[in-house]
């Protein structure tokens, strides 16, 4: 592992709070992710490609944008490893930097109905831009 | 009459009059009165897990101290706030270093951990007693089938919420029994509905929202009840013949104040 990638796990593990050591691999959280199907890498495998610093794939990929932040892969894993604050950490780590937001408001009206409540558009927002 | 200091938030305001609406009115009718909170800001609508995240939870810092200067408990409606005041709270009181942070940076309006947040739905079990609710009834919703949703977010992170068995969660349909109507238990009551990402993928929305309500219909229920907007669109853009409705809606229905009885 280079520096610049061992600065960047440190970085996820620390905001995160989560210990990818605790983890068994038994994959209930990725069995039990309801995002499975649209997620190129599933919970389970952020939690050992973090661990083995191998995250350039993990930000790259469009599975940060389909978590659903539904805590299951969290309140189901029998270690309590919470993979899902690791998918959110990666997104951080990408979205932070200039001009990487995945969303921005002007992007928004193409993509709204006229039933869209608020709290979907300030959702997507809060998760997919800084 | 009892005075609750209140949350509403963003689309309370909006797309989910509703909500409000009968949340209010249905309190009046039980004995308390929802006081909205002074200068309220959108929770965000969603939780940011990570430690270094702070601006994104000065808002809900801001309402958690105002219920703290004033009556301790802050009372939500929606799904998503509750979630995130909740969650806000727990880490202002287990997370010194970013409480620290919080608080050197709001000055005036500190957070020392001592607010109750509560759901509406758990000040009608505790505060009032849904055996309280039941003597109130005057529509009783006898003989329909009603299926609770709870989705995510009333339920998890458990440690976090404490609202009920996130697994095997009984409070909405002790609610639906309260209002004579009787509750329909489905697997898929606790599983989510696709959330935001209806944004900018919708047939990842409708997948997990098909689910749901084939879920809910093959067990008998005619209803489907939530607390969230964000819920009740996703189902709703994707249901065929099950109802959606909002569960402060079947209690004002219950509690004849909704206003269209007679109909
Ligand atoms: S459920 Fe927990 S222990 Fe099992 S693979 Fe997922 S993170 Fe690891
Ligand atoms: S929080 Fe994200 S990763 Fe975890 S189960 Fe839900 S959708 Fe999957």
């Amino acid at each position: 592992m280079n520096k610049e990638t061992s600065k960047i796990r440190d970085e996820i593990i620390r905001s995160s709070g989560v210990n990818p050591k605790k983890c068994m691999r038994c994959g209930k959280c990725t069995a039990t992710c309801p995002a499975f199907d649209e997620m190129e890498y599933h919970p389970h495998q952020f939690v050992y490609m973090v661990e083995n610093g191998d995250i350039e794939p993990l930000m790259q990929s469009k599975s940060l944008y389909k978590c659903l932040t539904c805590f299951a892969c969290v309140d189901r894993c029998p270690r309590g490893v919470e993979p899902a604050k690791l998918v959110e950490s990666v997104r951080l780590a990408v979205i932070r930097k200039q001009g990487a937001n995945h969303l921005t408001s002007d992007d928004i009206p193409a993509l709204l109905d006229e039933d869209m409540p608020q709290q979907a558009i300030v959702s997507a927002l809060r998760k997919y831009s800084k | 009459m009892k005075k609750v200091a209140y949350f509403p938030g963003c689309t309370l305001r909006t797309k989910a009059k509703d909500l409000d609406k009968y949340a209010k009115d249905s309190a009046n009718a039980l004995g308390f009165s929802l006081e909205e909170i002074e200068n309220w800001q959108c929770c965000g609508g969603v939780f940011t897990t990570s430690k270094d995240e702070i601006a994104t939870k000065l808002s809900s810092v801001r309402a958690l101290a105002y219920a703290e200067k004033n009556n301790q408990i802050l009372l939500t409606v929606c799904s998503a706030c509750h979630n995130v005041i909740k969650q806000t709270d727990n880490a202002m009181r287990n997370d010194s270093e970013f409480a620290s942070h919080v608080n050197n940076y709001l000055k005036d309006e500190t957070y020392h951990g001592t607010a109750r947040v509560m759901h509406y739905l758990e000040y009608l079990r505790d505060e009032v007693g849904f055996d309280n609710v039941a003597q109130k009834v005057v529509n009783s919703l006898k003989g329909v089938k009603i299926g609770a949703y709870y989705g995510c977010l009333l339920l998890r992170p458990n440690s976090v919420m404490q609202m009920d068995d996130p697994e095997n969660p009984r409070i909405i349909e002790d609610l639906i029994k309260a209002l004579g109507a009787e509750p329909v238990i489905y697997p898929y009551r606790n599983e989510c509905c696709g959330g935001y990402v209806a944004l900018e993928d919708a047939a990842s929305a409708k997948k997990k929202s098909v689910s749901v309500l084939e879920s809910a219909k093959q067990a008998g229920a005619d209803i489907v009840v939530t607390a969230c907007p964000l819920c009740k669109y996703n189902l709703e853009k994707n249901a065929s013949d099950v109802k959606v409705v909002y569960f402060t809606e079947l209690l004002a229905q219950a509690l004849g104040v909704k206003g269209d009885e007679n109909e």
